[in-house]
């Protein structure tokens, strides 16, 4: 094991190095520059900001001061944030984002994995359709709506919560976020528990421990269960990234400074550090999450081994 | 607790008395004892550094933390700042401002002349790289331009500190307006000392220091920005609120349900889907004041057939503005008519003759000129028109597309592009029409004209008219350059149709009934110390 781990720390080097380049040359070939403005600026003063941030150097250049930057841990300053580096920037944004995503994840997978087990153990009957119905509701729901709709109910009509804002993640500032993230990682954890479950269920293992007259809930916990959470655990390694790593949404509507509104507002004011710093966040946890998900499925299913 | 209860008293009674002293509310008004605004600030400002500052989120904040030498009244017209008064030589090239002896920075330390020669210097240095370097080349200040271009040293600028409270500014050539540049940001005082401590860390709220009504105590990016009362402020006594929270919201929607739940009292901007609903519901919490700014259609005129000027009044006069205004936009908009909006200070523009007929008549008229230019049934007029990713854009160009159609038969395909895409887009001329929109940086008519000139640098479409130059070149140097401005004007819109005016820009915002002392004017220049909270 220790083997497999240290290999995928070697892989993930040049994996991440390739992410590095692509990354920043996309972005450098995309039209305009992190300082062209509705006010467009004269020549000279374009130039004395280009030198400032050597964009007015070969892009290649610039590619190997980054690169530079990095390998001392410094992600560059931000572009737009003119006051901030990025490395503050994600240091400030990114907390805020894991708290609201590791609490969504854990919500969802408890429920969603909960959910889809029941459905699952009464499949076809108004219990599974009840709540795979949720479930659909909850994946068609885009948190664009569950966001207002959830400002709407908890804090306009009810006044039982702020509507926005984080105040150091207290918990009523949590909640309503917590919903908006964890709304569609609940129905798509409960489809696909229930999917395999019900494949499990069906298996010749599960109807020989049936055959052999073992109590239901040992058929399901001893025997279902694992195997059943294999394709769970292949989702969950993307999903926790994508959950932890923030939501657009969430942050806009609820004005918690997570790190999601960065992902859109880099690309769109062209900052080119913050697309780059939040790309190798994502692509680090991301080869982290699935080296996890590897060593789960070695504990889950004894078969396999590395 | 006798004590407790007794003193907690006696700060209660002395901040009721302080706040009954505050000059600007009126008489009878009880304010309330929790002096808290909860404004929205649009997006996250890039930098809270007064000569780095380029985006209204920034300069919305600065007003609170920074004074600069002259403030704006509700009418836009200029109050003293830090300083008192001013002195112009007789060909307004060089102007002597009379700093107050009680303007402090939030440390206490005194705001000298020095401060302001420190941080005007900074503008035009190209070490610093300010993105506002330009707004020093406007007035002409002696050797700007040489210093942003590096042919010059930075201490080669024409202002310096005849003595700590007397601060002389000397331009290049007359300019009348100089004193209403004062009020913008990139003229606001630094304080030297710590910048050069802290560098570019200076802003962090644990190391600026400010000299405005507020300091900063707290920025979370994307969460919000707190500040409170920098009692070092030379008219601190007549302030009444004493925290100001700015939220950066980009979206209206969410900024609305925001004010709906009352956790804000300000709103940066309100969603124009929402605007009659909010009318029915709350007539009173909505303002809507005209401001500094047209929104146009800008012609690329270095390519025909926009080059040719019939082509240009004809898609101009088949815009129907009032149906734009009430029905397309629909949240109080002006049609324009002219390229100044007129709530600009000391010019009123002149009516143009295209805005005294009727829409039917305006039709007829451009019916006539493209026949004229050659194009009709048989040679069909087609061209894109580009617009940035934005619902009102979008709403606005289908519905003229669809005017253009109706009335002359033009083909029109709409070309939606990211908004960096579409400024290059422009800044190249690979469009045929474009929407653009101008906010004035300063309240004088040359803010909005200058734009036409040939060598303007966001005359994307390349107007260029050498009489139109003279008398933009003239106005700068006359005392009441009205005349000019009405003659360029003419000329531009009337005679050339350089870009069709389509409508004035309004400043719409939700406020609070029980939020006081809120004074827009057309710059949006308004100041949390102006406001106060009344008891509700």
């Amino acid at each position: 094991m220790f083997t497999f781990i240290l290999k995928r720390i070697l892989e993930a080097i040049p994996t991440l190095f390739i992410l590095i380049t692509i990354s920043f040359f996309l972005m450098h070939s995309a039209p305009g520059s992190p300082f062209s403005s509705e006010r467009a600026l004269p020549p000279e003063v374009l130039a004395n900001i280009n030198a400032m941030y050597h964009l007015d150097e070969p892009v290649i250049n610039q590619f190997f001061y980054y690169l530079g930057g990095l390998l001392q841990g410094d992600l560059g300053p931000s572009f737009r944030y003119k006051d901030f580096t990025i490395n503050e920037l994600i240091a400030q944004s990114f907390p805020v984002s894991a708290e609201i995503g590791l609490w969504s994840f854990l919500i969802a997978l408890t429920i969603g994995v909960g959910c889809g087990i029941t459905a699952a153990l009464r499949q076809n009957s108004w219990l599974d359709y009840s709540v795979m119905g949720v479930a659909n509701l909850g994946i068609v729901l885009p948190n664009f709506v569950l966001a207002p709709l959830c400002i709407l109910f908890f804090s306009i009509y009810n006044h039982w919560l702020p509507p926005g804002g984080w105040n150091g993640g207290a918990w009523p500032y949590l909640v309503m976020p917590v919903i908006a993230m964890s709304t569609s990682y609940i129905a798509q954890i409960a489809r696909i528990t229930r999917g395999s479950m019900i494949e499990t269920m069906h298996s010749n293992f599960i109807r020989t421990a049936r055959a052999k007259g073992l109590p239901k809930y040992r058929i399901i916990l001893q025997h279902a269960l694992r195997p059943a959470m294999l394709p769970v655990v292949s989702y969950l390694g993307p999903a926790f990234v994508g959950i932890v790593t923030g939501s657009v949404i969430v942050d806009v509507y609820f004005g918690t400074g997570g790190i999601g509104q960065h992902f859109i507002n880099g690309a769109l004011n062209r900052d080119y550090s913050m697309v780059m710093g939040v790309t190798i966040l994502v692509g680090t946890l991301t080869i982290l999450f699935n080296a996890i998900v590897d060593i789960l499925y070695a504990v889950i299913d004894p078969k396999i081994r590395y | 607790m006798k004590k407790t209860l007794l003193a907690s008293a006696i700060i209660a009674t002395t901040f009721i008395a302080m706040q009954t002293q505050a000059a600007n509310v009126p008489a009878g008004v009880e304010l309330a004892a929790k002096q808290e605004l909860v404004r929205g600030g649009g997006s996250e400002p890039a930098t809270l550094d007064p000569q780095k500052i380029e985006g209204t989120p920034g300069s919305i904040r600065s007003r609170d933390l920074f004074e600069g030498l002259y403030n704006q009244d509700g009418d836009g017209n200029q109050v003293p700042g830090v300083a008192t008064s001013y002195d112009v030589n007789a060909d307004n090239t060089q102007y002597t401002f009379h700093l107050r002896r009680d303007a402090k920075w939030s440390n206490g330390d005194p705001v000298t002349a020095e401060d302001f020669v420190y941080a005007f210097t900074r503008a035009v240095d190209p070490a610093l790289a300010s993105p506002y370097a330009w707004f020093m080349e406007i007035p002409s200040i002696v050797n700007a331009t040489k210093i942003i271009a590096g042919e010059a040293e930075p201490s080669s600028l024409g202002v310096k500190a005849i003595d700590a409270y007397t601060f002389q500014v000397t331009l290049e050539r007359p300019v009348p307006y100089f004193v209403k540049m004062t009020s913008h940001q990139t003229m606001f005082p630094v304080p030297k000392k710590v910048v050069e401590k802290w560098g570019s860390d200076w802003t962090k709220p644990e190391h600026m220091v400010s000299n405005g009504a507020y300091k900063m105590d707290a920025w979370i990016v994307n969460e919000k920005m707190e500040f409170t009362r920098n009692t070092h402020y030379w008219n601190d006594a007549k302030t009444i609120i004493n925290e100001v929270t700015y939220l950066p919201i980009e979206s209206p929607n969410a900024e609305l349900k925001r004010f709906q739940s009352g956790q804000m009292d300000l709103s940066y901007e309100l969603p124009n889907d929402h605007f009659k609903q909010l009318m029915r519901d709350i007539p009173d919490e909505v303002s809507v004041t005209p401001k500094l700014g047209t929104y146009y259609y800008q012609y690329n005129i270095t390519k025909a057939p926009y080059n040719d000027v019939r082509v240009r009044k004809a898609l101009s006069y088949a815009i129907d503005r009032d149906v734009i205004t009430k029905f397309v936009t629909g949240t109080g908009e002006l049609p324009a008519y002219s390229f100044t909006p007129e709530v600009v200070n000391d010019f009123s523009p002149a009516t143009p003759e295209y805005a005294t007929w009727t829409q039917k008549e305006r039709n007829e008229k451009a019916k006539a000129l493209l026949e004229e230019a050659g194009f009709n049934k048989n040679n069909q007029l087609s061209f894109s028109l580009l617009y940035n990713t934005n619902e009102n854009h979008k709403k606005i160009a289908i519905a003229i597309a669809s005017m253009w159609k109706k009335t002359l038969g033009v083909n029109v395909i709409l070309e939606n592009q990211e908004w960096k895409t579409y400024l290059e887009t422009k800044k190249h001329q690979q469009f045929d029409v474009a929407r653009s929109g101008w906010v004035g940086d300063y309240n004088e008519a040359s803010t909005m004209l200058d734009l036409l000139t040939t060598t303007h640098g966001n005359n994307d479409g390349k107007y260029s008219n050498a009489e139109y130059d003279t008398l933009l070149t003239e106005a700068r140097t006359m005392q009441k350059p009205a005349t000019n401005y009405n003659k360029a004007e003419e000329i531009a819109i009337e005679q050339d149709m350089a870009v069709a005016p389509i409508y004035q820009y309004t400043e719409k915002r939700l406020i609070k009934s029980y939020l006081g002392g809120y004074m827009p004017n057309p710059e949006d220049n308004i100041y949390a110390r102006d406001m106060y909270i009344i008891k509700h």
